[in-house]
């Protein structure tokens, strides 16, 4: 067989074309006309060139992006909608063992910055979901940060009725609560769960009990130079 | 409310805590019994392929609401994603939809490649394309046959575990594993296809269309099929759309979109050939049974025309050995055997995703029965769930 | 052969009253199981698995066909399970009902000319269709008793089920009693054996040539009766979890089992005797006493054949739903059956 292409043409390639495309017109567009239609209520947006635009929106204007987004923008594919929680885990990868930390003591973690990723964000919670539109091929991804101190934003139940089951999940596994949501009530978890599972400070029991062999596991391949994967590895703890 | 710090209590404390927690696998409903009755189908039932519990209040035979109530199987998938490298991932997401695992693989793979900006090889992407049309085919099958056995037409069930096992036996020729394949690298595969595997698929495809055309006869053209089937459960469009449904959910409510076709992410090379998007206007269980048997035929005719235009080279392109994934977020969704399924990766830089959204087809698809499952008897509420059809560790994730 | 001459020549004349109504009774018990033994090995087990392309119970015995007997074997050894809020006393005798419908349908089965019948009632198709629905109160019972939806659900369901089905399963062999003349079962079978159609000339004819769509209505009529797909919606496992069996366990369970196949070989032993022309064999002289051996084994092969079809119905087709089944036999079997009754009776004035 002889070999169209191979792995050293391929990256070039690659780079080549992400250099090359800087931006993207129907995104664009898109964007331009959200902020035309919310002005300053959009306080952050970004173009994936190909892929996305993300748009972040106050909390306020939470609802009316939806509704501007279904009934002006024909997005009435409703793709998801979830939270995240932008705070560094306090455990960080959740490597040690209960046996490591007797032997060795509880590791001492350097604070890291809260980051936040595409469009921007401020708080510790930011709410996301995507819409698309069917018939004229495009979709955004809406943000909304939410403050610490009231963690609730409008419910777009009232705009899609499939937000239902998702808010109730970002509900329970956040502790966001939505304004105008029909039932909030638990989806996954029993009734009388406590604590938020996907908020970074609740510890993932079995991590907490048992260390994960995997991660701690990174061993040279034979032939290959002992300090190139393992030194990087160790720096980016 | 508030959050325990295990690290502070001591070991048999903390065991103690875990196990009422798995003890305590019940969901409780805020659910009035004033009037009607109150049935229980599931969480152990035949009609839920799994562990769904869907509480339903019926005035005699006919379902006044019917609520499900998911979750006794959910594994926390996306708090895992957050302490596993990346591709350590893959072993996890392999169980969400158990019986299309490979095509699970692919949209993440496909998110992390995004974000690193490498891309696989061709022969990969081919390859790649093969096998999760291989798993569609592997999944729909077995809904086919899972249909006729919700509906009492047993044999239909029992021929389609026997012409899966082709299939099934053409994905573990490449990968080593049925069910769990964990074949899809970053930037590749993890090995080329195996001697003579070609010709093998080319006959098992063979097998597959023979398949379908005994399923038309037996079962999708049946009577008393369609009598069960058509007009039950009718779904339009704008409230399909709405309600987040897709695959050939949407496709049977006359939704022409097919994310292979319309939003074809970089990695799959569905536009190199032939094939085509069926609908049907109806928007009822026998169109969703229907779409979902010609989506078959359209896969075996995808697989047919890749493995003859198969390119040849390395099946892996140069990756860095430690997969670090550089900052920036990506949503890809690809076009599952139970519809759109997408992972919204969040990351930092890390070894490790840092927030992973997993968008599965299931559970928006699903959230539709309390709407669709009104008035409706208690037997429709079968066809309805089965023709839906639902992965339950696709729900719970 | 002369023994079992003999045999039967010493139940016509010889034996006291109640050493023959022993022997009898104690045949219908052993037919019973037996009977619902043959027709589970070889459809359920292994024309289904045929017909599924799967193998099928391999282990037990040759080529497996004692599995059954195993399974028997293992109903019995299991715990009689009741549930706590259960009407004990209906949960445990509703299985017993059941079984006894079906005792008393073997009662009136002509295997041959008269004394190889149990009781020949004059009215012995009459009985069999009163019998036949004794079952329904033990179904009810079974789903009201056992104190859980689904088999409540499932009992109910049976029971308008059952008596939809009647009415049709009736009016199909009324036709059948109009033109044999007579409601006593041999009287059937001999009316099938001098029925010819043409003048006088050739053999009997069984009436499944002018009764067709009666034979169909009654096919229909007995899967609902039997609760078998396309209409077994009483026990439909994929809605009902089995309905009113769904808490039976053990051999309560088995009884139930057994009455249903045993109840199977029975319908299908009274479509043979209706349509089939029972035991008798078309070109033979009807008052033969070869009848008395050859009989039985005709009238085998006829309900093997008729169950075949049964089982056949019962791999192939999906379930219909409660009121699509109610409204098949109101809208069509049961006016279709008329019409035919009607022109039944016409020709049977006219000829």
């Amino acid at each position: 067989m002889i070999p169209l292409s191979s792995a050293e043409t391929q990256v070039p390639e690659a780079d080549a074309s992400e250099e090359a495309a800087p931006h993207d017109e129907a995104l664009e567009v898109l964007l331009a006309r959200v902020s035309a239609e919310f002005g300053d209520a959009v306080v952050g947006s970004h173009i994936r060139p190909g892929q996305h635009l993300w748009v972040r929106v106050t909390r306020d204007a939470w609802r009316d992006a939806a509704r501007f987004a279904r009934f002006e923008l024909a997005c009435e594919f409703f793709d998801f909608l979830s939270a995240i929680d932008w705070m560094p885990s306090p455990f960080g990868r959740d490597m040690d063992s209960q046996e490591d930390i007797a032997v060795f003591g509880k590791p001492q973690r350097e604070s890291q910055p809260q980051r936040s990723g595409y469009a921007g964000g401020d708080t510790r919670f930011q709410l996301f979901a995507r819409v698309y539109s069917v018939s004229r091929h495009h979709g955004l991804i809406f943000k909304t940060d939410l403050p610490d101190d009231d963690l609730s934003a409008d419910s777009w139940v009232p705009v899609y009725a499939g937000a239902n089951w998702h808010e109730r999940e970002t509900w329970e596994m956040f502790g966001i609560t939505f304004n105008g949501h029909p039932h909030l009530r638990h989806l996954y978890l029993p009734s009388d769960f406590e604590g938020h599972p996907l908020r970074k400070d609740f510890p993932l029991l079995s991590r907490r009990i048992k260390p994960w062999p995997g991660i701690v596991d990174v061993e040279p391949m034979p032939g290959e130079a002992a300090g190139e994967g393992g030194g990087e590895d160790e720096g980016s703890e | 409310m508030g959050n325990v710090d295990l690290t502070e209590i001591p070991e048999s404390q903390k065991l103690a805590y875990i196990a009422q927690q798995a003890a305590d696998g019940r969901v409780n409903l805020e659910f009035e019994t004033d009037e009607g009755m109150t049935l229980n189908i599931g969480p152990q039932h035949p009609a839920t392929h799994g562990t769904l519990r869907i509480v339903a209040k019926l005035d005699g035979e006919q379902v006044i609401s019917c609520e499900p109530a998911p979750g006794y199987m959910h594994r926390g998938y996306e708090k895992l994603t957050e302490v596993r490298t990346y591709p350590q991932v893959t072993t996890l997401i392999n169980r969400i939809d158990w019986l299309g695992s490979f095509a699970n693989e692919v949209p993440f793979i496909l998110a992390a490649e995004q974000l690193m900006g490498i891309e696989a090889p061709p022969r990969a992407q081919y390859i790649r394309t093969i096998l999760f049309e291989l798993s569609r085919i592997a999944n729909i099958s077995l809904f086919l046959g899972d249909l006729g056995i919700q509906l009492g037409g047993i044999t239909v069930g029992f021929y389609a575990f026997r012409d899966r096992e082709f299939v099934l036996n053409q994905i573990e020729a490449v990968t080593g594993g049925r069910f769990h394949p964990n074949f899809d690298r970053i930037g590749g595969l993890k090995d080329d296809l195996p001697k003579g595997w070609i010709a093998e698929t080319k006959k098992a495809m063979e097998k597959m269309r023979a398949f379908c055309d005994e399923v038309e006869d037996l079962l999708i053209g049946n009577e008393i099929f369609q009598a069960r089937t058509r007009g039950i459960g009718v779904i339009p469009p704008e409230i399909g759309l709405a309600y987040g449904l897709t695959g050939a959910n949407i496709r049977g409510s006359g939704v022409d979109w097919d994310l292979r076709r319309d939003r074809c992410p970089a990695g799959l090379v569905y536009d190199k050939v032939d094939w085509k998007v069926w609908t049907h206007p109806d928007g009822d269980c026998f169109a969703r049974s229907w779409v979902r048997l010609q989506e078959v035929r359209e896969a075996t005719k995808i697989v047919d025309q890749l493995l003859d235009s198969i390119p040849s080279g390395p099946v892996m392109a140069k990756v860095p050995r430690i997969i670090k994934v550089p900052e920036g977020e990506a949503y890809v969704a690809t076009e599952n055997p139970l519809g759109e399924m997408g992972y919204y990766i969040v990351s930092q830089g890390d070894l490790v995703p840092f927030r992973v959204k997993i968008r599965s087809a299931s559970f928006s698809n699903v959230s539709i029965v309390p709407w669709v499952c009104r008035g409706v008897y208690v037997p429709d509420v079968i066809s309805i769930l089965a023709s839906l059809y639902f992965i339950l560790g696709d729900i719970d994730r | 052969m002369s023994a079992q001459l003999a045999v039967l020549a010493a139940l016509d004349w010889d034996l006291p009253y109640w050493a023959v109504t022993l022997i009898k009774v104690l045949v219908a018990a052993l037919l019973v199981p037996t009977t619902a033994l043959i027709l589970g090995i070889v459809f359920l087990f292994k024309i289904m698995s045929w017909m599924q392309s799967r193998l099928g119970p391999q282990e037990a015995g040759p080529k497996g066909l004692l599995q059954l007997l195993a399974d028997g074997v293992k109903f019995l050894q299991k715990e009689d399970v009741i549930p706590e809020r259960a009407d004990r006393f209906a949960f445990k005798v509703a299985p017993m009902i059941v079984l006894v419908s079906t005792f008393l349908l073997y009662v009136i089965i002509p295997a041959g000319p008269d004394p190889a019948v149990i009781a020949d009632l004059p009215t012995g198709i009459f009985f069999a269709l009163a019998v036949s629905s004794l079952s329904v109160i033990g179904v009810l019972m079974a789903g009201w008793a056992s104190a859980n939806k689904y088999a409540l659900m499932g009992g109910i369901r049976a029971a308008g089920q059952l008596i939809a089905y009647e009415l049709p399963m009736v009016l199909a062999v009324v036709g059948v009693i109009i033109q044999a003349g007579t409601l006593n079962m041999n009287g059937i079978v001999v009316a099938q054996a001098n029925f010819k159609l043409f003048g006088d000339v050739g053999p009997g004819i069984p009436f499944i040539i002018t009764q067709l769509p009666m034979f169909l209505i009654f096919l229909a009529a007995m899967q609902a009766e039997l609760t078998q797909p396309p209409f077994d919606m009483p026990v439909a496992e994929s809605e009902l979890v089995s309905g009113y069996q769904v808490e039976y366990t053990g051999f309560r369970f088995l009884f139930f089992f057994l009455a249903e196949f045993a109840t199977a070989f029975a319908f299908g032993a009274i479509a043979s005797v209706l349509f089939l022309g029972g035991w008798y064999l078309p070109g033979l002289d009807v008052n033969s006493e070869w009848f008395w051996l050859i009989g039985p084994a005709v009238l085998f092969a006829k309900i093997m054949l008729v169950s075949f079809l049964i089982f056949w119905f019962r791999f192939t087709y999906p379930r219909l739903r409660e009121d699509q089944l109610q409204r098949l036999a109101w809208k069509w079997l049961i006016p279709i059956s008329l019409v035919w009754l009607a022109v039944t009776a016409v020709f049977k004035v006219v000829m």
